[in-house]
């Protein structure tokens, strides 16, 4: 029974810290598509935001030497992941928001455009900086370790799961509640529904339909790209490798399906998600690993066929979702 | 945008004549290379000697074209599997899955039957079983869109991911080759497709299908029932069309022809499986049929550019030491500048106090003073 109790901890463990960069990436996109905009360029947003946040780390290192303080690291990750996910919101939402393009299309594009500059200023740093990308190892601790004090991490079989997560799922917590919260119990958040259900009906009741589309997509895109950088500095272990993010924005888009569209649901929605692909290395099942990492994919699409078949109101997606708002075309 | 008393509005076009829109389409090709130039020139290399290694190194020599054609050979075939479902508002985003279940349905025939039988029956074997399995693939999230309304956008994007986990599979398990490789061994000679002018046959087969996905969406019956329930699916009703019917029909037609390219990219480029078949083709196969309009003749020059950026692109990085990512990036923008030109296609911009004067980049003022 011990032993039980220790490797499912074990388990449930690395699978919040598998599902920490999902759980950015399907809360960026929950917000985006509340609004009605399907942004396929989740992958590409988050190899942007992988690589701008590593670079961000990495030079401010090199700048700061000796004195380079873990916390400021953290920030400027954070911040460089932001910015580089909300630029790449920004062409998304002026293609398909002021110049009515197709959401689906331009979203690809996007991801193609994304992963492009993610691997080339990944690629770009390795040339320039002699073949290898890695943050120090006195920096890395503040990506990877917890923040809370040993005491609370030792307390027995709940002190390792409650506080001995890196920052980013603490971030990612507190990140869910409140954008639950806004959509769910707000004015704006109803108004950001509304536009996303029926952006006409919306327009109609006075709400700027523009406004709240770009805000959400670009807020969504810097959230997803987040996950991106949490992705390349715990998992990868701040290494910018060729292997670059390997599907994880796609995971994402799946997620925000399997989530109902919902920022709760995404916590622990992503720890399952998480778990599911890396539940091979530790429940050994007679399928073969291969089988085992497509479940996410095949339970997403069971869901995806459940919800369509209940028609429950409350769990379809945004009624406008993929289409552009013209508001002549009535 | 308009945040205060508007300062222009917009109004949609009545059909611009194809010239002035192809015209305008160009004109944003232009920019792309513009901007692309920039890039170059902020990375430290002269925009005129990047863009000339692009061009001579896929087009320059021989073996490079050809390798260029390779490439767009298989964007070329998902394009215009794509393109019915398109025209159909079916957003199939499940070509790499199609594309990859393809190739493993040509692989089964090419590992089970090769030596046995004849070489052009295998081959032909291998063409029908990747077909079958690219519609089999694209036939579950068709049911359930035409039964259930189930979204086909999310449902054929994890259709992907289980056929190349399926792949992945394959290789490290039952067609696996020399134990503990992860490798499915090369196919036999009799199960390639030949070459002609140095090339493998499919580019013939693409060109075929060129023409058929012309006649079939201009001027068969089920193309005008394609395009009818494209424009609504209400009035299709009216007309007594079974949309579901066709909406199934049409999707087994486009995961064929995915599979077909599957088969093609296995027997003739690759000539064995891997998980990374696909390779991302049915991604950007789908920018390729939308900048197109969809046209099966436009597909073919998309394409051909596409391919150009990514063979260019290598030689570029042996050349000029930038990494071969920024094919990706100069692709990206060359769909979104075409992607942002059809605005000025379909939309006008009237300012305020000046209905007679139109801002449109691409100067055409004269369709405004009808307004």
């Amino acid at each position: 029974m011990m032993a039980f109790i220790t490797s499912f901890i074990a388990l449930l463990f690395s699978a919040i810290v598998n599902g920490a960069p999902l759980m950015f990436g399907t809360m960026g996109e929950i917000l985006t598509e509340k609004s009605g905009n399907l942004n396929l360029g989740v992958e590409g947003m988050m190899y942007m935001g992988g690589a701008f946040g590593l670079a961000g780390a990495f030079y401010y290192e090199k700048a700061a030497g000796e004195g380079a303080i873990g916390v400021v690291a953290v920030l400027i990750a954070i911040l460089c992941a932001l910015i580089a996910g909300a630029f790449a919101a920004l062409i998304y939402s002026f293609i398909t928001i002021s110049l009515r393009a197709n959401q689906n299309v331009t979203g690809l594009a996007l991801s193609i455009f994304g992963t492009g500059v993610g691997q080339f200023v990944g690629e770009y740093m390795r040339t320039t900086e002699g073949g290898y990308v890695a943050l120090g190892n006195n920096l890395k601790e503040y990506f990877v370790n917890s923040p809370f004090p040993k005491v609370l991490q030792d307390i027995p079989y709940i002190g390792k799961i409650i506080f001995g997560q890196n920052i980013f799922v603490y971030i990612g917590i507190v990140v869910a509640v409140i954008m639950g919260v806004f959509i769910k119990k707000t004015r704006f958040g109803l108004n950001l529904r509304a536009v996303g259900e029926s952006p006409a009906t919306a327009d109609a009741a006075g709400i700027n339909v523009t406004r709240y589309k770009y805000l959400a997509t670009i807020i969504g895109g810097g959230i997803s790209a987040i996950g991106g950088m949490v992705y390349i500095m715990t998992i990868a272990n701040g290494v910018w490798n060729h292997e670059g993010l390997a599907g994880e924005g796609w995971l994402a888009v799946a997620l925000v399906i399997f989530c109902l569209w919902r920022p709760m649901n995404a916590l622990w929605g992503s720890m399952l998600f998480g778990g599911l692909t890396i539940l091979y290395l530790r429940v050994h099942l007679p399928i073969p690993d291969e089988i085992y990492k497509i479940l996410p994919y095949i339970v997403t699409v069971l869901v995806l066929i459940l919800i369509s078949l209940r028609k429950k109101k409350e769990n379809q997606p945004p009624e406008s979702l993929g289409n552009a708002y013209f508001r002549e075309d009535r | 945008m308009n945040k205060k008393a508007p300062l222009f509005h917009l109004s949609k076009r009545s059909m611009m004549p194809q010239s002035k829109a192809w015209a305008i389409r160009i004109a944003s090709f232009f920019v792309a290379i513009i901007i692309g130039g920039l890039i170059f020139l902020f990375l430290g290399n002269n925009p005129f000697s990047a863009y000339f290694e692009i061009l001579s190194g896929s087009l320059g020599k021989n073996v490079a074209l050809r390798q260029t054609i390779k490439i767009a050979v298989p964007l070329l075939g998902t394009a215009l599997a794509i393109a019915p479902c398109f025209k159909m508002k079916f957003w199939n985003i499940g070509a790499e899955g199609q594309i990859t279940a393809g190739a493993i349905g040509a692989t089964f025939f090419a590992l089970t039957f090769a030596g046995k039988v004849p070489s052009i029956v295998l081959l032909i074997l291998m063409g029908i079983g990747g077909a079958l399995c690219g519609a089999i693939w694209a036939f579950f999230p068709a049911l359930f869109k035409a039964k259930w309304g189930t979204n086909e956008t999310l449902f054929t994007l994890m259709m992907n991911y289980i056929a190349i986990g399926l792949v992945k599979w394959l290789q490290g398990g039952p067609w696996e080759g020399k134990p503990g490789s992860q490798i499915i061994p090369t196919f036999h000679k009799d199960a390639i497709l030949p070459k002609v002018f140095g090339i493998h046959c499919g580019w013939i087969i693409a060109l075929l299908l060129v023409i058929f996905m012309f006649v079939y969406m201009k001027y068969s019956k089920h193309g005008y029932e394609i395009a009818v329930i494209g424009e609504s699916q209400n009035t299709a009703r009216y007309a007594g069309m079974n949309v579901a019917k066709i909406t199934v029909r049409t999707m087994l037609l486009s995961g064929a022809i995915c599979g077909l390219v599957g088969y093609m990219v296995v027997s003739g480029a690759n000539k064995t499986l891997y998980a990374g078949v696909a390779d991302n083709v049915g991604f950007t196969a789908i920018t390729v049929a939308w900048l197109a309009q969809l046209n099966p003749f436009a597909m073919i020059a998309i394409s051909f550019l596409l391919a150009i950026l990514t063979k260019g692109a290598g030689s570029l990085q042996t050349a000029m030491a930038v990494p071969t990512s920024i094919s990706d990036i100069i692709t990206g923008i060359f769909l979104f500048c075409m992607l942002a030109c059809e605005f000025f296609i379909n939309y006008k911009i009237v300012f305020k106090g000046h209905s007679s004067k139109t801002e449109v980049k691409d100067k055409d003022g004269k369709a405004v003073a009808v307004k």
